[in-house]
């Protein structure tokens, strides 16, 4: 069993999209479609340098809130509804290949993507890319799809280093 | 912000497409929150009503807000594709229990408006800026990169060498019909040929660099576009000038020794290639710009390489070598005749008239039909009279291709993806066709 709790890890092991809200400068809300990954511990997103504007809204502030809302894309039963805050950062030692090390995690989701990182040479600069890492804070999770009634909530601060 | 596909004009019109909403605010603690929730549109009020979920906090009255719809459809054992969401900020009021969105600003991404390979290369600009605040910030160079092997491969263009073995080889066959052969001659003529070829192609991408339209080309192909090398910082202008001195260079030294060897009717053919190849792009000719591309073309993958073949084995022009070169001239014009089509906004955009800028699509596809057509009667014409062997007919059957060719020209012509495959096809239909015509000399010197 990892950090979260084990419907919230089902969950981000399926979900083919999730929905990552990160602070613009003026501390506005900003929501990008990302494919999430989990380790058991972490929630990593990769990013290319070509779409690399919420990168720099994360190193400005590293607070961010994800979801998971499609049952479409995320084939688990019983579909839930989760949000997961915490803070994130940015890796991204080195982009051409430093993000390999989420590879496994992403081609579990997305098998095609082994065949495209074979022509990376075809699209070099998508995959020129940083690792959002995010380190779960808070989690409220809904039974069902019914986000008007009352989640439960898990308060992680302090679970994990 | 750029590059969104949202459509303005029907946004509430294509927000009831989605089947639920993300809201998005700051909680009072600062972080971020999302949750999903139910949503209608209301057309008369021109806003977007929503459930009020029961989340970790309530959005303050009046606070601005961000609230997106996101589709994708899940491929199992692939992935996903039809990829879209719409993103959209505005103040948010509560009316008789419910949340009421008024959109101020919106952004968005649809794969079947902007394709993703569209969306990439106009996205170039911004992994610049990215990596170049990356750079000042650690103070060395960040950039991306390849191994040496693909960068020369894709910066030269290599798979494009067809075009040059083809004529070659195909006058080499035609010499050794005709009772003479050198295979290290053939070898020294196809390491020149391939030298200037690759010069040509860098050479081209250095002045399409420079005038601009390999950068207003946000639809480039694997066929067409240029290599995208200087494009993506994988190599620097400079870097491709003198890749192109050297290969013209090693170019050229042949042809020089190559002359002085066999002969000085070989001088006019050399010079008449390699000014072609240079000018082709470079001023003051720049006939590419000038709607002539494709006769250079013709002429130095045709008649140019294979009478200077034939010459530099047999040290005589032959007009069966011309007639068997002229097939393979006009489906090798056809191949750039094709990959202009992608690059037709590009072009005009840099003032690079090439013929597909200059016609409409109608006089464009009929053009490569009596082409191709006129490829095929020269084999068959050729084939019959004896001026060509007449084992050369097998050539024909590559035929289909140039329907099929044709055929997606006319239904795809607008469509630079969708056009791929029909551009691949017709690489094929000059490949193949060159080749049949080098099989059937084959075949003629042993029969």
């Amino acid at each position: 069993m990892g950090l979260l709790p084990e419907p919230v890890e089902e969950l981000l092991n399926a979900a083919l999209v999730s929905e990552l809200t990160v602070l613009d400068p003026k501390g506005r809300p900003v929501t990008y479609p990302l494919i999430p990954l989990y380790d058991g511990e972490r929630i990593y997103m990769t990013s290319s340098v070509l779409f690399s504007k919420k990168l720099e809204h994360i190193k400005a502030d590293p607070r961010v809130s994800l979801t998971i809302t499609d049952a479409t894309a995320t084939p688990v039963e019983p579909f839930r509804r989760v949000t997961i805050q915490g803070d994130a950062r940015v890796v991204e030692d080195d982009l051409h290949s430093g993000w390999e090390s989420v590879l496994p995690l992403w081609t579990a989701k997305e098998p095609i993507i082994t065949e495209l990182v074979k022509k990376r040479f075809a699209m070099p600069l998508f995959w020129e890319r940083s690792v959002i890492e995010i380190q779960p804070r808070r989690v409220y999770l809904w039974a069902d799809e019914r986000t008007d009634r009352q989640p439960e909530i898990f308060d992680l601060t302090g679970a994990a280093a | 912000m750029a590059l969104s596909t949202v459509r303005e004009e029907a946004l509430l019109e294509d927000v009831a497409g989605y089947g639920h909403a993300v809201l998005a605010y700051t909680s009072e603690d600062g972080y971020p929150v999302n949750v999903a929730t139910d949503f209608e549109t209301v057309p008369e009020r021109g806003t977007i009503r929503l459930d009020r979920p029961s989340g970790p906090s309530e959005p303050a009255e009046g606070a601005e807000v961000n609230v997106t719809f996101s589709h994708v459809h899940p491929q199992p054992g692939v992935g996903y594709d039809q990829r879209r969401y719409i993103s959209i900020w505005g103040p948010l009021t509560k009316v008789n229990g419910s949340l009421e969105l008024d959109p101020q600003r919106t952004h968005g991404w649809d794969e079947q408006r902007l394709s993703f390979f569209e969306l990439c290369e106009r996205s170039v600009p911004a992994a610049h800026r990215y990596m170049q605040k990356l750079s000042e910030e650690r103070g060395e160079t960040v950039k991306p990169t390849l191994s040496a092997g693909w960068l020369f491969f894709l910066a030269t263009r290599v798979p494009f060498l067809t075009a040059t073995f083809v004529p070659i080889l195909l006058g080499a066959v035609v010499a050794r019909v005709h009772g003479f052969s050198a295979w290290w001659l053939t070898l020294l003529a196809l390491i020149g040929g391939i030298a200037i070829h690759l010069g040509l192609n860098v050479a081209n991408d250095v002045f399409d660099s420079t005038s601009g339209a390999d950068e207003a080309n946000v639809n480039p192909t694997m066929f067409s576009g240029g290599s995208r090398m200087i494009q993506y910082g994988l190599v620097s202008l400079s870097f491709m000038k003198r890749v192109a001195i050297a290969c013209y260079a090693i170019g050229i030294a042949i042809g020089i020794y190559l002359t002085a060897t066999r002969g000085l009717g070989l001088l006019w053919i050399g010079i008449a290639g390699v000014f072609l190849s240079i000018f082709y792009t470079a001023p003051p000719f720049k006939f590419v710009h000038r709607g002539f591309g494709e006769i250079c073309v013709a002429l130095g993958f045709g008649p140019i390489m294979v009478l200077g073949t034939y010459y530099v084995i047999a040290q005589r022009f032959s007009f069966e070598a011309l007639w068997a070169s002229l097939p393979v001239a006009l489906l090798i014009m056809l191949v750039l005749y094709v990959n202009q089509i992608p690059d037709k906004p590009a072009d005009a955009k840099s003032g690079k008239k090439t013929i597909v800028v200059r016609l409409p699509k109608n006089a464009i596809v009929m053009g490569y039909g009596l082409s191709v057509g006129a490829a095929f009667l020269l084999i068959a014409i050729g084939a019959v009279t004896g001026i060509t062997t007449r084992w050369a007919l097998i050539a024909l059957i590559t035929a289909p291709y140039g329907w099929q060719v044709y055929k997606a020209l006319d239904t795809y012509y607008d469509s630079p993806y969708e056009l791929m495959a029909a551009m691949g096809k017709n690489i094929q239909l000059h490949l193949f066709t060159g080749l049949l015509l080098i099989v059937a000399y084959v075949i003629a010197i042993f029969v």
